[in-house]
Protein backbone atom coordinates (compact mmCIF):
# COMPACT_ATOMS: atom_id res chain seq x y z
CA UNK A 1 0.00 0.00 0.00
CA UNK A 2 1.17 3.32 -0.92
CA UNK A 3 0.99 5.79 1.24
CA UNK A 4 0.06 9.11 0.05
CA UNK A 5 -0.98 12.30 1.40
CA UNK A 6 -4.97 12.15 0.61
CA UNK A 7 -4.17 8.42 2.76
CA UNK A 8 -3.28 10.15 5.72
CA UNK A 9 -5.45 13.45 5.17
CA UNK A 10 -8.61 10.92 5.19
CA UNK A 11 -7.19 8.52 8.22
CA UNK A 12 -6.54 12.13 10.42
CA UNK A 13 -9.96 13.71 9.85
CA UNK A 14 -11.66 10.02 10.25
CA UNK A 15 -10.16 9.51 13.24
CA UNK A 16 -9.60 12.13 14.68
CA UNK A 17 -12.51 14.36 14.05
CA UNK A 18 -10.17 16.59 12.14
CA UNK A 19 -11.90 19.93 10.81
CA UNK A 20 -8.39 20.96 9.07
CA UNK A 21 -5.69 18.68 7.69
CA UNK A 22 -2.71 20.05 6.11
CA UNK A 23 -0.30 17.27 4.08
CA UNK A 24 2.77 18.45 2.67
CA UNK A 25 4.69 15.59 1.34
CA UNK A 26 7.96 16.64 1.79
CA UNK A 27 9.83 13.38 0.12
CA UNK A 28 11.49 15.09 -2.36
CA UNK A 29 13.49 17.11 0.40
CA UNK A 30 14.90 13.37 1.36
CA UNK A 31 15.44 10.21 0.31
CA UNK A 32 12.40 8.70 1.34
CA UNK A 33 8.80 9.27 1.90
CA UNK A 34 8.41 12.06 4.52
CA UNK A 35 5.33 14.25 5.24
CA UNK A 36 4.74 17.13 7.41
CA UNK A 37 1.09 17.73 8.82
CA UNK A 38 -0.85 20.12 10.12
CA UNK A 39 -4.04 18.52 12.55
CA UNK A 40 -6.92 20.55 13.74
CA UNK A 41 -8.83 18.95 16.05
CA UNK A 42 -11.23 19.81 19.19
CA UNK A 43 -9.64 16.47 20.50
CA UNK A 44 -7.03 18.02 21.31
CA UNK A 45 -8.46 20.61 23.75
CA UNK A 46 -6.88 20.63 27.25
CA UNK A 47 -4.21 18.14 26.04
CA UNK A 48 -0.59 18.81 26.56
CA UNK A 49 1.72 18.78 23.19
CA UNK A 50 3.35 15.08 23.83
CA UNK A 51 -0.15 13.61 23.99
CA UNK A 52 -1.49 15.00 21.29
CA UNK A 53 1.31 14.14 19.42
CA UNK A 54 0.56 10.93 20.64
CA UNK A 55 -2.86 10.72 19.21
CA UNK A 56 -1.63 11.59 15.82
CA UNK A 57 1.61 9.07 16.09
CA UNK A 58 -1.19 6.45 16.94
CA UNK A 59 -3.36 7.44 14.22
CA UNK A 60 -0.84 6.88 11.97
CA UNK A 61 0.97 4.38 13.43
CA UNK A 62 0.80 1.73 10.56
CA UNK A 63 2.40 4.61 8.31
CA UNK A 64 5.03 5.77 10.57
CA UNK A 65 6.34 2.42 10.47
CA UNK A 66 7.08 2.96 6.63
CA UNK A 67 7.45 6.75 6.78
CA UNK A 68 10.93 8.13 7.12
CA UNK A 69 10.57 11.42 8.42
CA UNK A 70 7.74 12.73 9.92
CA UNK A 71 6.62 16.56 11.10
CA UNK A 72 3.12 17.40 12.92
CA UNK A 73 1.63 20.61 14.13
CA UNK A 74 -1.41 20.45 16.50
CA UNK A 75 -3.77 23.07 16.78
CA UNK A 76 -6.99 23.22 18.56
CA UNK A 77 -9.56 24.77 16.21
CA UNK A 78 -9.68 27.92 18.55
CA UNK A 79 -5.64 28.31 17.86
CA UNK A 80 -6.18 27.55 14.41
CA UNK A 81 -8.80 30.87 14.02
CA UNK A 82 -5.92 32.50 16.29
CA UNK A 83 -2.98 31.48 14.29
CA UNK A 84 -5.41 32.17 10.58
CA UNK A 85 -5.78 35.34 12.19
CA UNK A 86 -2.44 36.76 12.98
CA UNK B 1 28.76 7.90 3.90
CA UNK B 2 28.12 4.31 5.18
CA UNK B 3 30.93 2.92 4.97
CA UNK B 4 32.52 6.10 7.03
CA UNK B 5 30.05 5.04 9.80
CA UNK B 6 31.01 1.64 9.83
CA UNK B 7 34.76 2.63 9.28
CA UNK B 8 34.15 4.18 12.74
CA UNK B 9 32.10 2.00 14.18
CA UNK B 10 35.44 -0.65 13.37
CA UNK B 11 37.73 1.86 15.03
CA UNK B 12 36.39 2.09 18.41
CA UNK B 13 35.23 -1.06 18.60
CA UNK B 14 38.61 -2.58 17.96
CA UNK B 15 39.88 0.08 20.43
CA UNK B 16 42.31 1.65 18.19
CA UNK B 17 43.56 5.10 18.75
CA UNK B 18 40.22 6.67 18.71
CA UNK B 19 40.22 10.47 17.41
CA UNK B 20 37.12 11.97 19.74
CA UNK B 21 35.53 14.76 17.81
CA UNK B 22 35.43 17.88 20.02
CA UNK B 23 31.85 18.58 20.56
CA UNK B 24 30.68 22.66 20.36
CA UNK B 25 28.26 21.32 22.82
CA UNK B 26 27.32 17.74 24.66
CA UNK B 27 29.39 14.91 25.45
CA UNK B 28 29.10 11.82 23.11
CA UNK B 29 28.93 9.03 24.42
CA UNK B 30 29.52 5.77 22.24
CA UNK B 31 27.18 2.97 21.92
CA UNK B 32 29.18 0.75 19.91
CA UNK B 33 31.78 0.37 22.40
CA UNK B 34 28.76 -1.19 24.61
CA UNK B 35 28.04 -5.01 24.75
CA UNK B 36 24.39 -5.22 23.62
CA UNK B 37 23.48 -9.25 24.55
CA UNK B 38 19.73 -8.72 23.91
CA UNK B 39 17.27 -6.70 23.22
CA UNK B 40 15.62 -6.31 26.21
CA UNK B 41 19.18 -5.56 27.99
CA UNK B 42 19.14 -2.67 25.44
CA UNK B 43 15.51 -1.64 26.81
CA UNK B 44 17.03 -1.81 30.50
CA UNK B 45 20.13 0.06 29.28
CA UNK B 46 17.76 2.84 28.06
CA UNK B 47 16.30 3.32 31.31
CA UNK B 48 19.30 4.24 32.97
CA UNK B 49 20.86 6.22 30.11
CA UNK B 50 17.69 8.85 30.30
CA UNK B 51 18.46 8.96 34.15
CA UNK B 52 22.12 9.62 34.33
CA UNK B 53 21.82 13.14 33.04
CA UNK B 54 19.23 16.10 32.89
CA UNK B 55 19.36 16.61 29.10
CA UNK B 56 19.39 13.62 26.99
CA UNK B 57 19.08 13.88 23.34
CA UNK B 58 18.94 10.38 20.83
CA UNK B 59 20.43 11.85 17.33
CA UNK B 60 21.38 11.18 14.16
CA UNK B 61 24.81 12.37 14.02
CA UNK B 62 26.53 14.15 16.71
CA UNK B 63 26.31 17.27 18.47
CA UNK B 64 28.95 18.65 16.22
CA UNK B 65 28.22 16.98 12.98
CA UNK B 66 24.34 16.06 12.71
CA UNK B 67 23.81 14.18 10.16
CA UNK B 68 19.99 15.00 9.95
CA UNK B 69 18.05 18.80 9.87
CA UNK B 70 15.32 17.57 12.92
CA UNK B 71 18.55 16.72 14.90
CA UNK B 72 20.48 19.21 13.75
CA UNK B 73 17.23 21.61 14.80
CA UNK B 74 17.56 20.08 18.26
CA UNK B 75 20.96 20.89 18.87
CA UNK B 76 20.75 24.54 17.73
CA UNK B 77 17.85 25.40 19.81
CA UNK B 78 20.04 23.61 23.06
CA UNK B 79 22.69 25.67 22.05
CA UNK B 80 20.36 28.76 22.01
CA UNK B 81 19.36 28.26 25.60
CA UNK B 82 23.32 27.61 26.63
CA UNK B 83 22.67 24.28 26.98
CA UNK B 84 25.95 22.66 26.75
CA UNK B 85 26.20 20.15 29.31
CA UNK B 86 24.22 17.36 27.44
CA UNK B 87 24.13 13.86 26.24
CA UNK B 88 24.28 12.70 23.23
CA UNK B 89 23.49 8.94 21.80
CA UNK B 90 24.23 8.75 17.53
CA UNK B 91 21.65 6.33 16.70
CA UNK B 92 23.62 5.97 13.33
CA UNK B 93 26.61 4.51 14.47
CA UNK B 94 23.91 1.73 16.90
CA UNK B 95 20.96 -0.15 14.82
CA UNK B 96 19.53 -1.91 17.87
CA UNK B 97 19.83 1.45 19.70
CA UNK B 98 18.04 3.01 16.95
CA UNK B 99 15.03 0.67 16.96
CA UNK B 100 15.36 0.44 20.38
CA UNK B 101 14.88 3.86 21.99
CA UNK B 102 11.66 4.01 19.46
CA UNK B 103 10.21 0.93 21.40
CA UNK B 104 11.18 2.77 24.75
CA UNK B 105 9.89 5.85 23.92
CA UNK B 106 6.75 4.55 21.82
CA UNK B 107 7.59 7.29 19.32
CA UNK B 108 8.57 6.50 15.51
CA UNK B 109 11.25 9.14 15.18
CA UNK B 110 14.46 10.54 15.89
CA UNK B 111 15.29 13.26 17.39
CA UNK B 112 14.28 11.85 20.94
CA UNK B 113 14.35 14.72 23.61
CA UNK B 114 14.35 13.51 27.39
CA UNK B 115 14.71 15.71 30.66
CA UNK B 116 15.15 14.36 33.65
CA UNK B 117 14.53 10.86 32.85
CA UNK B 118 11.14 11.75 31.06
CA UNK B 119 10.41 11.77 27.49
CA UNK B 120 9.58 15.35 26.17
CA UNK B 121 9.42 15.14 22.14
CA UNK B 122 11.22 14.95 18.82
CA UNK B 123 11.96 18.00 17.28
CA UNK B 124 8.34 19.51 16.72
CA UNK B 125 7.36 19.60 20.37
CA UNK B 126 10.97 21.32 21.39
CA UNK B 127 10.62 24.42 18.73
CA UNK B 128 6.75 24.79 19.61
CA UNK B 129 8.61 24.97 23.61
CA UNK B 130 11.24 27.10 22.29
CA UNK B 131 8.45 29.41 20.61
CA UNK B 132 6.19 29.24 23.09
CA UNK B 133 8.49 30.02 26.11
CA UNK B 134 8.00 27.18 27.89
CA UNK B 135 11.21 25.96 27.42
CA UNK B 136 13.05 28.44 29.38
CA UNK B 137 10.11 27.21 32.19
CA UNK B 138 11.16 23.62 31.95
CA UNK B 139 15.06 24.07 31.94
CA UNK B 140 14.38 26.28 35.18
CA UNK B 141 12.95 23.20 36.27
CA UNK B 142 15.72 21.14 36.14
CA UNK B 143 18.08 23.75 37.09
CA UNK B 144 18.97 25.12 34.27
CA UNK B 145 19.34 28.87 33.38
CA UNK B 146 18.66 29.58 29.71
CA UNK B 147 21.31 31.78 28.25
CA UNK B 148 18.16 33.65 26.40
CA UNK B 149 17.31 34.80 30.10
CA UNK B 150 20.76 36.58 29.96
CA UNK B 151 20.11 37.89 26.74
CA UNK B 152 16.76 39.03 27.95
CA UNK B 153 18.24 40.87 30.77
CA UNK B 154 21.25 42.62 28.60
CA UNK B 155 18.61 44.38 26.00
CA UNK B 156 16.96 46.31 29.06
Amino acid sequence: MEITGDHIRDKLIKELEAVHVDVEDTSSNRCAASFKVLVVSAQFEGKPLLQRHRMVNMCLAEELKTIHAFEQKTLTPEQWEKQKSQ
Amino acid sequence: MNSLIRYSGRCLRTGAAVFLPRQAGGRMLSTSARLLCAASDLQKDLGGMVKKDKVVVFMKGTPAQPMCGFSNAVVQILRMHGVDDFAAYNVLEDQELREGVKAFSNWPTIPQVYFNGEFVGGCDILLQMHQNGDLVEEFQKLGIRSALLNAENESK
